[in-house]
This record gives C-alpha cells, sequence and structure tokens, in this order.
C-alpha cells in the first residue's frame, strides 16, 4: 500500500511579468484526508500546483512532497500521481499507448496500463485513438495516468469539470476511496460545491492569496453570524436597532442584523416595544460562506497568519 | 535501468506510437525514388547512347564527365531526402508543445535535460533509419536503372560504400538538427514553413549565389546543406556549380562536424528559449 506524504507549500509566489498570480501562500495538505483546493477562476489554483509538480519555476518559496521538490522525487510517478486540467494528449496515440509511453519512463510494468484502464473504466477503449474521445473520456484517461504509478499522492485540477453524473459519483465514491487508504488527495476546484460531498478539509484562495483554511464544517460556523428580525412595523424595529448601534440592512423577509445571538435583538425591540413577528439565526449555506471569502470578504479567523508555519519549510 | 535509458525508450515509444514516421518515410522513398530513377534513366541513356545528346538538349555538355553518375544518384538521398528527417524532428519536438504532452512527459521525467538529451538520441536512431529507407530508394532504384542500360552501377566500389554510410550518418544528424529546431521554434507551424523555406528555397539559392566568389563560396561551404553534401561526399550542387568548383568542398569529416554543430547549437540554444520555460 502506497503511503501518503504530506504537501507543504512554504510561502511559495509566483509573478508572471508584474502580474503576480500566486502571493506568499503557505499550507500543508495531510495524509488519509480529501483536501478541497478552492477558489474562483483565475486565483492561482492551477499556477500553484503546477509549481508544486515542478512544472512551473516558483519566484520564491518552495512546494515539497514529503519534504522533497517534485524535481528531485527518485520515482515522481510512484510518489505524485497528477491530473491537471489540460488536455495533454497527442490525438493520434490510442489511449492504451499514451499509457505505455509514461510507463516506460517511468519503468512501470506493462501490467499497470491494463490496471488503471480498468480502474477508469477504459478497458474497451483503450486500442482507440485519444482523437476520437469525449471529455468524460479524456478525464477519465486522465486519472488513469495519475494512478499509473500507484502513488501514495494524489493532485488532480478540476477533476470533475466535464463528468456526467455518474462520473462525478464515480469521482466522489473514488477520491474518498483513496484517502482511506491512506492517501494524500488534492483536490481543486472553483465550485466548492462540486466536491463539497467529498471533501474533509478546504483551501481556499483568491487573488493568489490564502483566505481560509480549515475543516469543511469551519467554513460554516467561522461566517460571521447574522439574525434575520421582522416586525409588522419595520420602520419603529429599524430605529431601534439604529438607536442600539446594531449594523443591518433591509431583506426581502426582514431585517439582517450583524448580531452575535437572537436574545440581543429581542431584548432591543422588547425596550422599545416593537412587536416582533419573526426572530431567527439566519443559516449561511457554505456555498455562500465561500462566496463570501473570495469576493474579498474579511479573512476569519480560520486563517493561519502564512509567517506562523514558514519556519516549517525553510529547513531545505 | 536509468532513468536516462528509460527516458530514450519512451522516446522511441512516442515516435512509433503515432503516424508521423512512417507517413514521411513513405513519402520520402516515393520522392527520391521518382527522382532517381528519372534522372539516372536520362543521364544513363545519354550516356550509352539510347538517348541522343540533341534530344537531351543543349546543356548535355555542361555536364561532368558520366562515369561519376552512380555517386550522384545515391546522392539524392541525403541532397534531396534531407528535409524529412528535419520535419521528423521538429515535429517530434513541437508535438510535445501542440498537444501539451509536455505536462505528462515532465511528470514521468522532471530532469529536463534529460528528457532533451534522449530525444535526440531516439531521434537520431530514427534519422539514420530514414537514410536507409532513402538510399533503398536512391541505391536501389537507381543502381538497377542504371544496369538497365548496361553502365557500372559501381556497386563493388569501396568508395560507393562509404558514400552510403556517410548518407546514413548525415540523415542522423539531420533528424538531430530537427530535434533542435523545434525547441529553438516550439510553434509547430513556424518549423514546418522554417524547414520547407529554408531547405527547399532560401538555403538552395544562398548556395548558387555564393559559387560566384571565391569568399562567398567558403562561407558557403559552412550551410548546413553544403556540409551534409561535402559529408556525404556528392551532390547535384557541385556538379552543376558554375566553373564545376566541387573541388572547393569541405572535406567530408569537417562537414560532419559543421552539421553536427548545428544540431548541437540549435538544441542548446533552444533548451534555453523553450525547453526549460515553465509549462503552463
Amino acid at each position: 500500500m502506497p503511503d501518503g506524504a504530506v504537501i507543504e507549500f512554504s510561502n511559495i509566489t509566483k509573478t508572471f511579468g508584474g502580474v503576480t498570480a500566486v502571493n506568499d501562500l503557505s499550507f500543508t495538505v495531510e495524509p488519509g484526508r480529501v483536501t478541497g483546493f478552492l477558489g474562483p477562476n483565475g486565483a492561482g489554483k492551477t499556477t500553484t500546483l503546477r509549481m508544486l509538480l515542478g512544472l512551473v519555476a516558483p519566484s520564491s518559496g518552495s512546494a515539497t512532497i514529503g519534504g522533497i521538490r517534485y524535481r528531485d522525487l527518485p520515482r515522481p510517478l510512484q510518489t505524485v500521481g497528477a491530473a491537471l486540467e489540460a488536455a495533454s494528449f497527442h490525438p493520434g496515440r490510442t489511449a492504451r499507448n499514451h499509457l505505455a509511453v509514461y510507463a516506460v519512463a517511468a519503468g512501470l510494468p506493462a501490467a499497470r496500463i491494463d490496471a488503471v484502464l480498468h480502474t477508469v473504466g477504459l478497458s474497451d477503449h483503450g486500442a482507440q485513438r485519444v482523437g476520437g474521445y469525449s471529455l468524460g473520456m479524456r478525464q477519465r484517461l486522465g486519472l488513469a495516468f495519475t494512478l499509473l504509478g500507484d502513488p501514495g499522492v494524489l493532485v488532480l485540477d478540476e477533476p470533475i469539470n466535464g463528468l456526467d453524473p455518474e462520473g462525478i459519483k464515480w469521482i466522489r465514491g473514488f477520491l474518498r476511496a483513496m484517502a482511506d487508504e491512506g492517501r494524500t488527495v488534492l483536490v481543486s476546484s472553483h465550485l466548492l460545491s462540486e466536491v463539497q460531498q467529498s471533501v474533509d478539509d478546504v483551501i481556499i484562495i483568491a487573488a493568489g492569496a490564502l483566505v481560509h483554511r480549515g475543516t469543511l464544517a469551519s467554513l460554516e460556523t467561522e461566517a460571521a453570524p447574522r439574525i434575520l428580525v421582522d416586525s409588522p412595523d419595520r420602520q419603529a424595529l429599524a430605529t431601534a436597532l439604529g438607536q442600539a448601534g446594531i449594523e443591518f440592512f433591509t431583506g426581502r423577509s426582514g431585517l439582517l442584523a450583524a448580531a452575535p445571538d437572537t436574545a440581543l435583538i429581542g431584548h432591543i425591540a422588547f425596550l422599545a416595544s416593537v412587536e416582533v413577528s419573526a426572530l431567527h439565526r439566519e443559516r449561511r449555506g457554505l456555498e455562500e460562506a465561500f462566496l463570501a471569502l473570495v469576493n474579498g470578504g474579511a479573512p476569519t479567523n480560520g486563517i493561519d497568519s502564512p509567517s506562523a508555519n514558514a519556519d516549517k519549510g525553510e529547513s531545505r | 535501468m536509468t532513468s536516462f535509458s528509460r527516458a530514450i525508450g519512451a522516446e522511441f515509444a512516442k515516435i512509433g506510437t503515432t503516424r508521423m514516421w512512417w507517413i514521411l518515410a513513405a513519402v520520402m522513398f516515393g520522392y527520391i525514388a521518382l527522382l532517381a530513377g528519372g534522372l539516372s534513366a536520362l543521364f544513363a541513356g545519354i550516356e550509352s547512347g539510347v538517348i541522343s545528346p540533341d534530344a537531351a538538349g543543349s546543356g548535355s555538355q555542361g555536364l561532368p564527365a558520366f562515369g561519376s553518375l552512380p555517386p550522384l544518384i545515391y546522392s539524392f538521398a541525403s541532397s534531396i531526402g534531407y528535409v524529412f528527417p528535419v520535419l521528423l524532428g521538429a515535429l517530434a519536438t513541437t508535438g510535445e508543445f501542440r498537444h501539451q504532452t509536455l505536462t505528462p512527459t515532465f511528470l514521468a521525467n522532471p530532469r529536463r535535460g534529460q528528457v532533451l538529451g534522449a530525444k535526440t538520441i531516439a531521434l537520431f536512431v530514427v534519422g539514420a533509419l530514414l537514410g536507409v529507407v532513402a538510399l533503398l530508394a536512391s541505391v536501389g532504384v537507381g543502381a538497377l536503372v542504371i544496369s538497365a542500360f548496361d553502365l557500372d552501377p559501381l556497386l563493388g566500389e569501396g568508395a560507393t560504400w562509404a558514400l552510403i554510410g556517410r548518407t546514413v550518418l548525415a540523415m542522423a544528424v539531420w533528424s538531430a538538427i530537427g530535434v533542435g529546431l523545434g525547441v529553438l521554434v516550439p510553434s509547430q507551424v513556424a518549423s514546418i514553413v522554417i524547414v520547407l523555406a529554408f531547405t527547399q528555397f532560401v538555403e538552395p539559392l544562398l548556395r548558387f549565389a555564393s559559387l560566384f566568389t571565391e569568399v562567398t563560396q567558403g562561407i558557403g561551404n559552412y550551410l548546413p546543406g553544403a556540409a551534409s553534401d561535402a559529408l556525404v561526399g556528392a551532390s547535384f550542387f557541385t556538379i552543376a556549380a558554375p566553373g564545376g568548383t566541387a573541388g572547393a568542398m569541405l572535406e567530408w569529416w569537417q562537414g560532419g562536424l559543421v552539421l553536427l554543430a548545428y544540431a548541437v547549437a540549435a538544441t542548446v540554444i533552444g533548451y534555453a528559449v523553450s525547453w526549460k520555460r515553465d509549462v503552463t
């Protein structure tokens, strides 16, 4: 059974020309868990993953797998399996031959080719030229390449893009199974909803910088609380809240107040003798919390200062 | 197996699993066979008196002794065929950029210099095989036609076999030059245009023009096609040259070294220009 290894990014930065794509990013990814790497398109996810894989040279900082840079891994495909967004196939090559080229390069037995084609459900299409593949089949072939060396670390860039519902269900089970076997699984996506059923941890970046990291549940609990309150006399309620110094805005079904709990708002209404018709804590969905974070929302308490773990990665 | 020998194996697998190599080999064979067959029939016909010199036109007296006909015809393998190994090398290299297969390639072996070295070695060998195919066309068809006119195809001569061996070497180096060009100009379309324009038009023109003065002739000898002809030892050019200046060519080993220098320079510069860049 392959062992998962810790992925570690230490103050990694990449500038293209004058544009900073990734800015001083530091985080670790643990084995045995599925970690979602989230952020809107253009946030720097792919660049970060490509730096991890030695395809893009960081401007500063480092990315390591089990403490070793990708370029220094003695057996890269047997250590890390990666599926990147770009369809990297010669259209005239069959799927089997595509995999055979890299099996030869990595010194893997030919039996692995049939094994991974079977795993991703392409056994019947191995002799077909990749040029005739559908997007979903290409995604599966990308995954087959990922699994070729039976690696302990999996890095998947937007693996759910282009999959049909059956494929999505399959990959969710697949990610879970990989993590349960003790592998490290890092999956990027621009949609939280796409991966929220499979991930244990989330790392969220926006504009090349870390905005949140923690467990999936931490996203919800750490989102700023809001209280929905309504009254037959909204004007009076608004006046009362304003006088009490509570920030609020008017929503469709009442006033949304920035307050820690319902009791405070109820008390304010009671003192002002305003009748209350609705009063409850509004549960913000994960997606909403995610969007708030990536749309320039203030970093929540869940974020560690990047300098807090800078001491870990600099020893090389 | 070391990672380098595995890398060479992977490069051979890349060439063998696409159709490009045999398409180029087939087109090359037909092209050379046609020219070698046609021209040896014409010249051998004149030589043997089957075709009267008058019928062949007034240019016939410009051709030197017909005793050199077989090597001239045999050298078509490289003097005309060299564009095919260059194309194969350039396509094999630019294809990695075009189809974004650099990503899996560098994931499987992140030592990029090693990968480029492996590609050069693999294409050198495949280029040599293309050389053999080209010789099957030029020597095979040429000798057959020459014999048919009761002339000596010179296949018993050591010099002929030395020419054949050096042709294989020239074609192998041309394929490596193609790899160098591919990393120097990673755009596949641009690479193909450069190969075709340079080999079919620019260089022949430069070589011909350079023959008119002694100074430019010295420079012209260092053009890759001229160096290749020097390595092989015979060329349509040197015979068609004004004033028959064939003696001014480089020595065969000098030509070989010049050709090799082109391959090394293009590859080393190309490595810095494109190969070690970020793969995005």
